[in-house]
């Protein structure tokens, strides 16, 4: 593990609470609140138990949490939060938010995040962060203070980067496709098993059926009345197993759905990276330009059209002191769009570097989560045909004993 | 209702036990023929009222099923032909015939029938023999289901049951003697035709149907015997628990066709994926293979209860019809005898006619009760048997589906660890 926050405390969400309480508009409403538990890595040399620290946070806090990464390092693949309504439900799964299960997997996917944060090496030395673990009070105030909404850029300004950029890495360019591909691909997946495991719900649940008319039946025969009995009893096994079954398979879906969220925070960088190219071309841009106009003035010709130029024909020239005056106004300007340009060029390419080390953290850490996510669905349709097989053997040696 | 282990009842009619066996090598035609008709003719012949077989003999025909080495009437049907008339348009199917029975005059025939000469045959049996259990036909035509009249899964269904039929009858102590069965099996079209056109028909069939309405409308049978009852009270909720049954399965097998289509769709995406990932198209692969693996055991799964379970209890289904059926049949009969018995009390004229006909009656129902008795054992076996086999199937299909899916996650499995394994190693060293 690089070095990070980890490795000096130990954090989990352990617990989830129902509160009641009043919202911005003093209007009465229900939350669920999660209490975080932090303490200090043991020292190897002594038995001790390190105490441990904890404080509630709900789900808003967490978002205001990553809305403050997100902003202020753009240049880092943010981890996501787990979704904030029940999506690619099958029937028998609630949507509700106050649904006991979905509770019990958003507090495991709130941790996940928390332990993703904590293991970034660059992510977890953040002071915010660190008070969100162990500040309960005016944690919110201090988040606010450091005035990060206003350094987030607009959407609309974000939107038309995309389209204006005229040299984007080409990289970045590549990573967008991919991130869009990424979750389309995800999002049909969990669609579509989430439709398989609503067929599967019914062929186990409509076996149960077999118990009970096995067991009306059996009373009316003699000698097949025992082997349908508890052939019966079998069926009802088999069709109450597969609860369990596709309880443990929502949270495979849970850790798809982690890398579909991520695919957003890759774009998030990419349309940093074309914010801050678009920002270069612009200024690069404007510095031509007024370079230009500075020459233009300066030798007397006009090259460009401008409508001071015309106007100024139209209605006489400037005399020789006012065009100094330009001249050196100009001379300025570009002297601090020179510099402008070169921190900008410079931050850039700051940029370009570190959010692409970031990447490549995240792409090596995506394919071994996915690997194991792979492996351990795997490992539950394993599960999945092994009781399959112990339960259809116990009903055939019965059926043999009709 | 139950027959009691290893005892036979002594036959309450002092003949002796005729056993199949002794028949089939009997030249002698007459009692052939008496044989294979029911108690009802005791009108002709009211000096040997019949027993179609002992228990004893019922017991060792158990066994005579059982091992087909024994069996000496092999029957199949298949090939079913379209013809197209004028009038009509209808299927023809195939009967061959293998037998080593000396009153067959070959050794095997091959004749064509249509359903209206098995609907024939049923009747024809049903007449002769009304308080015996004739196996069901398939129905004129499925109401239900999107099924068309001559849709290939159609056809198929209705060959099987067909056969099913024949085999039934074939298997039967009794019914395998009938003579209309032998000519059904034998007869060519126009031989059949010309047969069919003779014999009761119509009306004698008509005739019963007004005796078991004019029955009910008398208010039934007054003194049913104790084991009638309970046959009668198993066969409702019998009745109840296999139309439940039939629903259950349907359902199943819905079920699992809308599993079936699923995870056709996903298996592929996970190939369209790993498209877009250069490092898990191994992993992302694999597990698209073995999706498509368990959907193929689904596939398998599915023909499997098509084929064993739904048409088992499909014909449980009509069996039930038909059970009821004979119940009532004789029950009709005894309430003849009780309609003459009143009579006898009432009038004083007639009474030594009365008596003799009353007489008759006494047999005619002690014959029925003691076939149907027999035939309903007889049934119970064969129904315990079909059951356990069908539901023994399903399970054993189970089990093959999971077995099949499992040996594909695991092989699947060994492959990725088999390569953490290796990339664990290639990372130790230096």
């Amino acid at each position: 593990m690089e070095d990070c926050l980890l490795k000096k405390i130990e954090i989990s969400v352990s617990e989830a609470e129902k509160r009641t309480g009043r919202n911005a508009v003093n209007m009465q409403e229900t939350y669920t609140a999660y209490l975080i538990e932090t303490r200090a890595v043991e020292s190897q040399t002594e038995g001790q138990c390190s105490p441990v620290d904890s404080l509630w946070r709900r789900y808003s806090e967490f978002e205001l949490l990553r809305n403050y990464l997100l902003v202020t390092f753009s240049h880092i693949v943010v981890p996501p939060l787990p979704e904030k309504r029940a999506e690619f439900v099958w029937h028998k799964l609630s949507a509700d938010n106050m649904d006991p299960d979905f509770v019990e997997r958003r507090r495991i996917g709130l941790e996940n995040f928390l332990l993703r944060v904590a293991s970034h090496p660059i992510l977890c030395q953040d002071k915010i962060f660190y008070s969100f673990l162990t500040q309960e009070g005016g944690w919110k105030e201090m988040v606010n203070e450091t005035g990060f909404q206003l350094k987030a850029d607009s959407r609309l300004k974000a939107l038309s980067a995309t389209f204006r950029v005229k040299n984007p890495d080409k990289r970045f360019t590549e990573l967008k496709h991919y991130s869009d591909e990424l979750q389309s691909v995800i999002s049909h997946l969990l669609r579509v098993r989430a439709r398989v495991a609503d067929r599967l719900y019914g062929v186990y649940k409509v076996h149960g059926n077999y118990g009970r008319v096995f067991s009306e039946w059996s009373a009316i025969e003699r000698e097949m009345g025992d082997g349908l009995q508890s052939a019966g009893h079998h069926m009802d096994v088999y069709s109450s197993s597969i609860d369990d079954i596709l309880e443990e398979e929502e949270h495979y879906a849970d850790q798809l759905k982690e890398y579909l969220f991520y695919a957003e925070a890759l774009r998030a960088v990419c349309r940093k990276h074309e914010l801050m190219q678009y920002d270069l071309e612009m200024a690069a841009q404007d510095l031509t330009s007024k370079k230009q106009q500075c020459e233009e003035l300066a030798t007397g010709t006009v090259k460009t059209f401008s409508l001071k130029g015309m106007t100024s024909k139209l209605f006489g020239q400037e005399t020789p002191e006012q065009r100094e005056a330009k001249i050196k106004v100009l001379e300025e300007q570009i002297h601090e769009g020179e510099e402008q340009l070169k921190s900008k060029n410079l931050e850039g390419r700051d940029f370009v570097k570190t959010a692409w080390a970031d990447i490549e953290r995240f792409k090596e850490q995506k394919n071994r989560d996915l690997k194991e996510a792979l492996i351990s669905y795997a490992v539950m349709q394993i599960s999945m045909c092994k009781k399959g097989i112990q339960v259809w053997t116990n009903a055939k040696e019965c059926f043999s004993k009709m | 209702m139950e027959p009691e282990r290893g005892e036979a009842p002594p036959p309450p009619c002092p003949e002796p036990p005729v056993s199949p066996d002794a028949l089939a090598f009997d030249d002698d035609e007459e009692d052939l023929e008496v044989f294979s008709k029911d108690a009802s003719l005791a009108e002709a012949n009211p000096f040997s009222p019949l027993i179609p077989t002992s228990p004893l003999s019922m017991i060792n025909h158990y066994k005579f099923e059982d091992e087909p080495g024994l069996r000496d009437l092999f029957i199949t049907v298949d090939d079913p032909e379209s013809h197209i008339t004028a009038i009509e348009t209808f299927i023809t199917y195939r009967v061959v015939t293998k037998t080593s029975r000396s009153e067959f005059d070959s050794s095997e025939y091959e004749v064509r029938r249509r359903y209206q000469d098995f609907l024939w045959l049923k009747s024809r049996l049903e007449e002769a023999h009304p308080t015996l259990i004739i196996p069901p036909l398939p129905e004129k035509f499925i109401m239900k289901g999107m099924v068309e009249r001559f849709s290939e899964e159609f056809i198929e269904t209705r060959r099987r049951a067909l056969q099913k039929f024949l085999s039934r009858i074939a298997d039967h102590p009794t019914l395998t003697f009938n003579e209309d069965f032998k000519i059904f099996l034998t007869a060519q079209a126009w031989e059949l035709s010309s047969h069919k056109k003779q014999g009761p028909g119509l009306f004698s069939r008509m005739g019963q149907t007004v005796r078991a309405v004019a029955s009910s409308v008398r208010g039934g049978v007054k003194n049913r015997p104790e084991i009638f009852m309970e046959m009668n009270d198993y066969m409702e909720i019998f009745t109840q628990k296999i139309n439940l049954l039939d629903k259950i399965s349907h359902r199943i097998y819905k079920e699992e066709r809308d599993y079936f289509h699923e995870m056709k769709e996903y298996g592929p995406i996970h190939t369209l994926w790993s498209a877009s990932e250069e490092d898990l198209v191994d992993s992302l692969k694999g597990v698209a293979n073995c999706i498509d693996k368990c959907c193929k055991a689904t596939e398998k799964r599915m023909t499997g209860l098509s084929e064993n379970l739904l048409p088992v209890i499909h014909e449980y289904i009509l069996y039930s019809d038909i059970l009821m059926g004979v119940l009532k049949r004789r029950d009709q009969i005894q309430v003849e005898l009780e309609s003459k018995v009143d009579a006898l009390s009432n009038k004083k004229a007639e009474k030594d006619l009365l008596r003799e006909e009353i007489g008759k009656l006494e047999d005619k129902v002690e014959c029925a009760n003691n076939a149907l008795k027999a035939d309903w054992d007889r049934w119970k076996q064969t129904m315990r048997y079909d059951m356990k086999s069908a539901f023994t199937n399903v399970a054993e299909s189970n089990l093959q589906y999971y077995e099949q899916c499992l040996a594909s996650w695991e092989s699947f499995l060994t492959s990725q660890t088999v390569d953490l394994h290796l990339e664990e190693d290639s990372e130790d060293r230096p």
